[in-house]
């Protein structure tokens, strides 16, 4: 099936939330903190040329309930009162009917912040006078330990230690975050662009104390999201309604691109350090690994990123000893928070990496290293999860390895190597996973609902809060819900996200929409066919009809018809969140990826030349959906390790513009060849188990380690940008002179 | 406040209206003539978001005063719509679009090659599409799009 709302977003109809027609509303904007990162703000000025009198202010006291942006921890504030933890930080809201009016106001007023000593680099102990979240600045701590590290490593005959950092990433939806709030009655309307209407609904409920039954939210055409539109939207919801609440009039807020780059969240910076012990010939003995990641001065998601960075630290490899340990520190940065992988990324790259630096030390093929260690059925995860679907993780790489030509192309590219004056190639590799859905407990605790409605026509109406933000759920579930009851696609419509409507199906987050909720489509679809006296075998017509005859002999008793599920965890898993042992995740998806680079020598440039990515995700449901997750996270991927470099001042974003925060074109990238090896999971919807995440985690080592087998070099960090690749290649003494 | 008027053409018709001295096209496009097809992205010229035709040529409508534009054709996204669902085909099928966001813009680019198959005796359509940014779909769904309907119009299977 075609995307459903394909031809509405080709020609321009699509309406975002930017684009909805509304009548005698006022432009919101936000007046934020300026350097220094930390401390008390001593003075508001607001500037003699404006006439405020025309203007709609808010501060903190204007807040009705508590001043906090609800989420895990209760420490964010909706404005700063008196107090700012980072720069940027919202301190006042502003809204006039003209927007040039309101953005001129904004700029006349001064927000004057007395310095005190902030917390700027999470990769170093905070001296006394910096600590600012208990005794030590550290958000979250977690470990996970199985059998014991510490004596496998005595023993082992080699021990193989590095260390790996990678940089913050922006997400650069293509459309901008923002929001529109207005009152109908007594009830709080508030309409934008996000991932989770649940998440802004009860921010909303919590700081503005109000009940559920006087908040309504309402997600429109969502453009780009990666986890950006997550978390954050809450805030915008908040500050457009509390403008609309005290000016009586409906309010815009929408962010133009270098608000949005400056002062939402971003992908968390890490550092990663490994200590292997090993066989001579490469088996795994001993994996210790230290996993730290910045948080930025708010809490946000950052233990729950933690969390999966940590799960997935080790790789897809059997390893009887293993000990992963994890901090989320606190700094005066503005907050890190969700992005594509969620941790996973970050401590897959340095995992893969590291697997290269092992096979270099060892004088062994990368290949084969993995080979011997990757998980076969009926091993261990870190956590202890037995590995069990069935999967042939051989099989993945072998066919990537086929696919990329891996072998020839290592013949071809020395034959290169050694006769081109400037240009270097090679070919780098990485096998890793991704569990999906929410971690450990996460998903029983969302106890996510959906319905499916039989509608007077026969048609059916799937209600959930799961969002379409370009990946496809709406024409996903359609399909499932067509496919089960045997209707055409035609028949099937999905109600607008509106927490007036539809239940609680949790966020749209951990690639858990098509797995998860997509289940939840197929059971509550059942469950319209049973209660409308059907059994599961009947399709089609007899179901349109069926649902018609329920409607005709219930006419005039305003009772709805539908069919409902709840989220039922599959048989066989358990998880223990005080321990961290257990099955972290329902199922994992496996990958395997090989990047083709060329490196020039004269500007240290790395260009990737081919992409080959071979995953199991179980059933694929949407081939060129499915395609299309997989290719847009690889050049994602591409992007996070050669080119999107967040430039820090004070702990904000310098180059918060497109301009000079490079994002790949079309030319920067190779065609991303794609292959699925299905192993139908047999709890996802049709089969089907998370993908959308995936494909972020392969890219940056693949790339990497290309980059290494090309020049010799050994980068450790990402972005590699020509200028970090030179200074390696001249501290190495590469570069042309090797080149010889 | 000191406005100006401008006559252009809009999509094949004349249009006059006022305008403050400082608009941009794509504020005038979207706000003022209600035309909200056209989307802005960044606001300087670097992804492409808001490209529109201007006597023929696509520009970025962010970075162009609409007082420039007095005399001069104009043609948004709104006009590719005459073209019907069989045009656009391709890029459903080839999956050019995920979270639309950059599509209508893409779209213009796609078109302008399109119209343009010469283009391709000197560049690549990577190249061609590169003021086009997008952040979902790695730009495979893009280019084979484009491919597929140079291809159709050679072939002169779909004349639109």
């Amino acid at each position: 099936m075609k995307r459903r709302e394909a031809l509405a977003k080709l020609t321009g109809r699509e309406r975002y939330v930017d684009d909805l027609p509304l009548q005698d509303f006022l432009w919101g904007m936000t007046v934020r903190s300026p350097p220094p990162p930390r401390g008390r703000v001593t003075a508001i000025r607001f500037g003699k040329d404006i006439d405020w009198s025309q203007f709609v202010v808010v501060d903190h006291r204007d807040i009705p309930g508590p001043n906090v942006v609800a989420l895990i921890e209760q420490d964010q504030p909706v404005l700063a009162a008196g107090y700012v933890r980072h720069v940027h930080e919202p301190v006042l809201l502003l809204a006039h009917p003209s927007r040039e009016a309101v953005r001129r106001a904004v700029r006349s007023v001064e927000v004057v912040v007395a310095p005190e000593p902030p917390a700027l680099d999470f990769r170093i102990t905070p001296t006394p006078e910096r600590i600012q979240y208990g005794t030590d600045n550290v958000l979250k701590h977690l470990q996970i330990v199985k059998g014991d590290v510490e004596r496998a490593l005595a023993q082992a005959p080699v021990v193989v230690s590095g260390t790996y950092e990678t940089g913050a990433q922006e997400h650069v939806y293509l459309e901008p975050q923002g929001m529109i709030a207005y009152l109908e009655g007594d009830v709080l309307v508030v309409k934008g662009s996000m991932q989770c209407p649940y998440y802004v609904l009860k921010a909303l409920q919590h700081a503005l104390a109000r009940e559920e039954a006087l908040v309504r939210v309402i997600q429109t055409p969502t453009g780009g999201g990666f986890g950006g539109k997550e978390e954050f939207p809450s805030h915008i919801a908040l500050h457009a309604a509390l403008l609309a609440l005290k000016g009586g009039r409906p309010v815009k807020l929408i962010y133009d691109r270098g608000e949005d780059m400056a002062a939402t969240t971003k992908r968390h910076p890490a550092l990663v350090r490994h200590r292997t012990g090993l066989t001579r010939d490469g088996r795994l003995l001993a994996q210790d690994i230290e996993v730290v990641i910045d948080g930025g001065a708010y809490v946000t998601l950052s233990p729950v990123v933690l969390s999966r960075a940590i799960i997935h630290a080790a790789g897809p490899y059997a390893c009887d000893h293993v000990r992963i340990t994890g901090r989320a520190m606190f700094t005066n940065a503005v907050p890190f928070g969700a992005f594509r992988g969620f941790g996973a990324p970050q401590s897959q790259f340095a995992g893969e990496r590291h697997m290269d630096v092992i096979a270099r030390t060892l004088g062994m093929d990368a290949v084969e290293l993995r080979r011997i260690n990757l998980l076969r059925d009926g091993q261990t995860t870190a956590t202890g999860q037995v590995i069990r679907d069935g999967t042939d993780r051989l099989a993945v790489l072998e066919q990537a390895l086929a696919l990329s030509r891996y072998r020839e192309k290592e013949r071809e590219h020395a034959a290169f190597n050694a006769t081109h004056a400037t240009l270097r190639r090679g070919s780098g590799l990485a096998t890793f996973y991704h569990g999906a859905g929410f971690t450990g407990g996460g998903e029983v605790a969302l106890k996510s609902r959906l319905r499916v409605a039989g509608r007077p026509d026969g048609r059916v109406e799937v209600l959930s809060a799961n969002i379409e933000m370009g990946q496809g759920t709406l024409t996903v579930f359609t399909e499932l819900a067509a496919t089960r009851l045997g209707l055409a696609p035609e028949d099937v419509t999905i109600a607008e996200a509106d927490t007036a409507r539809v239940p609680n199906s949790g966020p749209t987050v951990a690639s858990r929409t098509t797995m998860i909720v997509g289940g939840l489509v197929e059971r509550a679809a059942d469950d319209l066919r049973r209660r409308v006296g059907l059994d599961d075998s009947a399709r089609g017509a007899a179901v349109t009809q069926a649902i018609e005859r329920w409607h005709r002999e219930h006419l005039g008793e305003g009772e709805p018809l539908f069919g409902e599920a709840t989220y039922e965890k599959p048989p066989g898993i358990a998880w223990d969140d005080t321990t961290y042992r257990g099955d972290a995740y329902g199922a994992f998806a496996w990958a395997a990826y090989v990047a083709e680079v060329e490196v020039d020598l004269r500007t240290c440039a790395t260009r990737v030349i081919d992409f080959i990515a071979v995953q199991e995700v179980g059933k694929v449901l949407n081939p060129t959906l499915a395609k299309g997750q997989v290719q847009g996270g690889v050049v994602q991927g591409i992007g996070w390790a050669l080119m999107e470099e967040c430039k820090w001042r004070d702990g904000a974003m310098a180059n918060n513009q497109l301009t000079n925060y490079l994002i790949p074109t079309s030319d920067d990238v190779p065609a991303v060849r794609v292959a699925f090896l299905e192993n139908p999971y047999p709890h996802g919807a049709g089969g089907a188990k998370g993908l959308g995440e995936l494909p972020i985690d392969g890219p940056a080592p693949a790339i990497l380690n290309a980059v290494a087998r090309a020049t010799g070099a050994d980068p450790r960090a990402i972005p590699l940008t020509p200028e970090r690749l030179m200074e390696l290649m001249d501290n190495a003494e590469f570069g042309m002179r090797n080149a010889e | 406040m000191t406005t100006l008027t401008v006559t252009f053409t809009l999509n094949g018709k004349p249009v006059s209206l006022a305008v403050d001295p400082s608009a941009r096209l794509l504020d005038t496009l979207r706000y003022q003539l209600g035309l909200t097809g056209t989307k802005e992205g960044c606001g300087e010229g670097e992804c492409g978001a808001c490209t529109v035709y201007l006597d023929g040529l696509p520009v970025n409508s962010c970075l162009i005063p609409t007082y420039q534009v007095r005399g001069q054709r104009v043609e948004t996204i709104e006009s590719l719509e005459s073209l019907g669902q069989d045009a656009l085909e391709p890029f459903e099928r080839c999956g050019a679009t995920q979270c639309g966001a950059c599509t209508p813009g893409v779209v213009m680019t796609a078109w302008w090659i399109r119209e343009h198959p010469e283009l391709l005796g000197t560049h690549s359509i990577r190249e061609l599409m590169a003021g086009n940014l997008c952040r979902c779909t790695g730009y495979d769904g893009i280019v084979d799009s484009v491919a597929e309907a140079l291809r159709e119009t050679a072939s002169g299977r779909r004349e639109t």
